[in-house]
């Protein structure tokens, strides 16, 4: 039972301090993730992105699912996920109840400009930290460009992206076993 | 009997929209247009709150119109609806790779799909470089001197001091607001 609420409540702090979608998730989940809690990985969070960008739904929901799940099963899964959504379903509702041109507020608009610039830093962090434990060789380096370029500059489906890297995870992989032996 | 169509619609937001909370957005027009349940002006309004307030953008987006259909009780089956079928298909799956994690074949999948994802996430790091730091305009795109300055002090003070991101965040709401960014 502790454990169920220890997962709901970190993942309801990373749920209530994240601005702007699952990728702004990243530094929080790392931090309380893998820092503090010992939870996963680096590259497990990597995974579980890659994952979640192919699977339906919200992404933040579900990283929440799998790490919950890794760490206590399935209510774990659910306790976590129920977490991360909860801080929404609060403010979201006092705003829609009282608030309704709270994004037009001058304050808001302002501090927002300031919190945008932070999330820039941080997934720049975030990443920092992720290509340590994820570009490790010549070849996982010329699949994160490639698939860079594509993504960025020619806003291909993520989708065909990772499934494409995961083909070439395997090829290459036979190819060096090959050498080797 | 709303209520049970309102979690049936957002199960199938859930369900449909592969790749995070913007890709929601087109399902939230087709719910307007079939049920006339909130307009689309509210959705616009939405994509503003959803912008400056925590949490991913679907789960906002779910609370946020299941309010506006039948108050708070809405906010709940909405949201539980979006959320729903990830936390069943992440079960899913995470089963499947705790059976399948020590395989060869699973392990070189992964082997290219992590440096693809930590691309994916720098790619959707360069929309929010975009947003944060230039300015567009009728007249042009030209860059924000003042977001720019705090973006480096704040990389600077990442890098320096190891504090929880979070504290970063408040700190450049903080400066967002008294220097009118």
């Amino acid at each position: 039972m502790r454990t169920y609420l220890t997962l709901f409540l970190t993942f309801m702090r990373i749920g209530g301090l994240t601005f702007g979608g699952g990728y702004s998730m990243l530094p929080m989940m790392q931090r309380e993730l893998v820092e503090n809690h010992g939870w996963t990985t680096e590259s497990e969070l990597a995974d579980y992105y890659a994952i979640s960008q192919c699977t339906p739904g919200v992404i933040a929901i579900n990283t929440a699912t799998f790490i919950g799940y890794k760490v206590a099963g399935v209510f774990g899964g659910i306790f976590a996920t129920l977490g991360v959504a909860f801080p929404s379903l609060v403010i979201i509702t006092i705003i829609a109840a009282f608030l309704q041109n709270f994004a037009d507020l001058a304050v808001v608009q302002h501090a927002f400009a300031g919190i945008r610039v932070c999330v820039c830093v941080l997934i720049f962090q975030a990443v920092r930290k992720l290509w340590k434990n994820t570009v490790v060789s010549t070849s996982t380096a010329i699949i994160f460009g490639v698939v860079f370029i594509l993504s960025a500059a020619f806003s291909i489906s993520p989708i065909i992206l990772v499934t494409l890297a995961g083909i070439s995870g395997v090829i290459i992989k036979t190819v060096q076993n090959k050498e080797v032996k | 009997m709303i209520l049970l169509r309102l979690f049936f619609e957002f199960f199938k937001v859930g369900l449909f929209s592969v790749g995070g909370g913007l890709a929601t957005l087109p399902f939230l027009y087709n719910i307007s247009d079939k049920t006339g349940w909130f307009t689309h002006a509210d959705v616009t309004n939405l994509i503003a709150i959803s912008e400056s307030t925590p949490g991913p953008i679907g789960v906002n987006a779910a609370t946020y119109v299941g309010f506006l259909t039948d108050g708070l009780i809405g906010a709940i089956v909405a949201t539980l609806g979006i959320i729903a079928p990830a936390i069943i298909v992440i079960l899913i799956i995470s089963r499947v790779l705790d059976k399948f994690q020590k395989s060869t074949l699973v392990q070189n999948v992964f082997y290219g799909l992590r440096p693809a994802s930590t691309a994916l996430i720098a790619s959707a790091g360069v929309l929010v470089v975009k947003n944060a730091f230039f300015l567009i305009s009728a007249t042009g795109v030209s860059i924000q001197i003042p977001h720019l300055i705090l973006g480096v002090i704040l990389l600077i003070l990442v890098n320096k001091i190891n504090l929880h991101p979070a504290l970063y965040i408040l700190i450049a709401a903080v400066v967002g607001i008294i220097f009118k960014l």
